[in-house]
């Protein structure tokens, strides 16, 4: 193995490590608040990528609907990712509304929330196929692509868009969760669920304040998966969200570090099988070994044991 | 009802499924679906052990209904019939009719077996852990099958067509029918019978507390094992079922999609009732037959009215109990009408 190929490789997995880690970090978030697994979060994903295609091509004048004048592209950008994470957190808290919320208040079992939110994410996917149609869609071309080559190595610049912005990302979700008084409350809700209310913190206001979150780091994961992979297509979200889902998994769900961890190492251990052995032994090798650490630290990587009180 | 109810109502749905198909009333399509009620039943029931009387979360039901397909499937067409995949049959085809059953299960036995292998790392700690374990069993199902090209990779695996049709040569009787009916009925009776057991109240007991539990001498890990073992042999024979009913087979045919209506079906019922998971798993095959006119728009509408039905009843159709709580009155007839059974027989 050269170093060009381990350096490229090294830099695919980064940028398919980073959506899932954005991805995997909104899973976390919301079920370290309310102990939920909410596999509707996939399918969030691929709204926020089909909310950013429409958006984008509408900006771009690509759409039915013409704009009567051309936008540059340094106000198309952050019009895109602005108004596709607000519409995307929309969808999240309307689901938590509709449906969590009610289910929630009326004291139903935890596992009927989870198959609430299986319920929505199929509710979304085919929702999707019957409005949309089965055909692929083209993400439209937001940034200009400009390959460099350094050597052996060929790195867009969007690859490198990519794994900064979900780097900065992170960082400010991190600065949320741990400096904020909100990212406080959140804490203390995973904590001690029964005594937040008590210290005068509206327990719902911060459940949606965590659906907003996680519904737009799930937003900005699929418009830099348009760009990077430019082919939408109705069953994205249930592929790559539930591969996200394993991947916080093993970070050890709950803990926004270990999810960021957990989609790095799947992203490196897909990426890199593919590159050794046929790509169809990808999944394969890769949940094999997502199995192996899970069966030594259950906990997850980063996960701290759960303490039952007797 | 303890003595009466249940032959009463097998001998009916017997008289009402089977002999008409025998007679051919029925069209090969009500018959297909009859079967696929009877498929969905078993692996609802027996998907029931453990999510809702054990409490546990598997999603990943179809993975073992696959293991038991697959089985069941290579096992009858390397044995019966002439095929693109292993050549030239090597028993006469006289003996499907004895071959048929022992491949269903001997599926059922690898699908357990298979399950053995991943209760014994998972059922080290409680939560969500199984959900993800038996998630990632699901992809990698999918994926190891798709790399074994000798039985089709992801191309797909048939021939299960013909030992049908050589079954139904020697003696022309609804086999097919006929055993899922069977095994209906024996999944039904063994899990009944396993839940009310002294093993059943402690899985119960581990459910709403494992601590106390164990304090009570309930060996908790040894019997989760035992309950998951029990319910994917169950969904293995379900899916030589499956696999015969449809006559192809695929490795994406046993993946997420099909883990999901089965605890779609599940949670319909209501966790912890064995009469809601049979009500659920008929109104929901029934209801996507139905559907069928309404084309991609049934995969909408079918969500959306689970998502409403949640809404109105957070606990499924039955909750926790059983038709007899529902209905006292059935109860009521049904002592009484063994009450007076019991007195005639006395009397002569």
């Amino acid at each position: 193995m050269t170093l060009d190929f381990f350096i490229q490789n090294f830099i695919n997995a980064m940028q398919w490590g980073s959506f899932l880690a954005l991805i995997a970090v909104g899973y976390t978030l919301v079920y370290g608040v309310l102990l939920l697994i909410n596999f509707a979060h996939g399918d969030i994903f691929m709204v926020g990528a089909y909310t950013g295609y429409f958006i984008g091509t509408f900006l771009t004048n690509n759409f039915e609907i013409k704009l009567p004048f051309d936008l540059p592209s340094w106000v198309v950008i952050p019009l895109t990712i602005v108004a596709t994470m607000f519409i995307t957190a929309l969808v999240g808290v309307a689901i938590e509304r509709i449906a969590y919320r009610p289910l929630r208040n009326r004291g139903a079992h935890r596992l009927y929330l989870v198959i609430t939110a299986l319920m929505f994410g199929l509710l979304l996917e085919y929702g999707n196929l019957a409005l949309l149609g089965a055909s692929d869609r083209q993400f439209p071309n937001l940034f200009d692509k400009i390959i460099y080559s350094i050597g052996g190595i060929t790195v867009t610049n969007i690859k490198i868009y990519v794994i900064l912005l979900s780097f900065l990302i992170m960082g400010i979700l991190w600065w949320i969760v741990q400096k904020t008084r909100w990212g406080m409350a959140m804490r203390a809700i995973s904590y001690d669920r029964l005594a937040v209310p008590l210290m005068g913190i509206s327990v719902d206001q911060i459940i949606l304040f965590t659906f907003v979150l996680g519904s737009s780091m799930a937003a900005l994961a699929g418009i830099m998966y348009g760009t990077a992979f430019p082919i939408l297509r109705f069953n994205m979200g249930m592929l790559v969200g539930w591969q996200a889902f394993i991947a916080a998994v093993v970070g050890g769900i709950g803990s926004i570090r270990g999810a960021m961890v957990g989609g790095y190492i799947l992203g490196f251990t897909q990426i890199f099988v593919a590159a050794f052995l046929p790509s169809t032994y990808r999944d394969l090798i890769a949940f094999v070994v997502l199995l192996l650490i899970l069966a030594i630290k259950p906990t997850g990587l980063f996960g701290v044991p759960r303490r039952t009180k007797v | 009802m303890k003595r009466f109810g249940m032959p009463t109502l097998i001998g009916i749905s017997f008289l009402f499924c089977i002999v008409p198909s025998w007679l051919g009333w029925f069209s090969n399509y009500i018959q297909f679906i009859i079967t696929l009620i009877g498929i969905n039943i078993i692996l609802t029931v027996s998907l029931n052990l453990i999510n809702g009387y054990m409490g546990e979360f598997s999603v990943g039901h179809a993975a073992f209904m696959g293991v038991g397909a697959y089985t069941s499937s290579l096992l009858t067409v390397y044995l019966l019939t002439e095929n693109p995949f292993f050549g030239k049959a090597i028993l006469p085809e006289e003996l499907s009719i004895l071959i048929f059953p022992i491949s269903l299960l001997i599926g059922g036995v690898a699908a357990a077996l298979f399950s053995l292998l991943i209760a014994i790392p998972s059922f080290r700690t409680r939560g969500d852990y199984l959900a993800i374990v038996t998630l990632a069993v699901n992809f990698i199902f999918k994926s190891a099958i798709e790399n074994i090209d000798a039985i089709g990779g992801p191309r797909g695996f048939m021939g299960m067509g013909k030992v049908v049709k050589a079954m139904d040569n020697l003696v022309s009787f609804p086999w097919l029918i006929f055993w899922t009916f069977l095994v209906v009925v024996f999944s039904i009776f063994i899990i009944r019978n396993f839940v009310n057991s002294t093993m059943g109240k402690s899985i119960v007991a581990i459910r709403d507390d494992e601590i106390a539990s164990e304090l009570m001498t309930v060996n908790t890990r040894w019997l989760k094992i035992v309950a998951f073992m029990l319910s994917c042999g169950l969904a293995g024979v379900a899916g030589g079922l499956h696999a015969h009913t449809v006559t192809f087979i695929n490795p994406s045919s046993y993946f997420i999609l099909q883990s999901t209506y089965i605890l779609v079906m599940v949670y319909l019922g209501g966790m912890g009732s064995l009469s809601g998971s049979v009500i659920s798993a008929i109104v929901f095959t029934i209801l996507l037959e139905l559907l069928r006119p309404l084309d991609v728009w049934r995969w909408v509408a079918t969500p959306l009215l689970l998502i409403i039905l949640m809404l109105f009843r957070p606990t499924g159709i039955m909750g926790s109990r059983e038709l007899l709580d529902v209905f006292p009155k059935l109860k009521k007839y049904f002592s009484s009408l063994q009450e007076r059974l019991t007195n005639a027989f006395i009397k002569s």
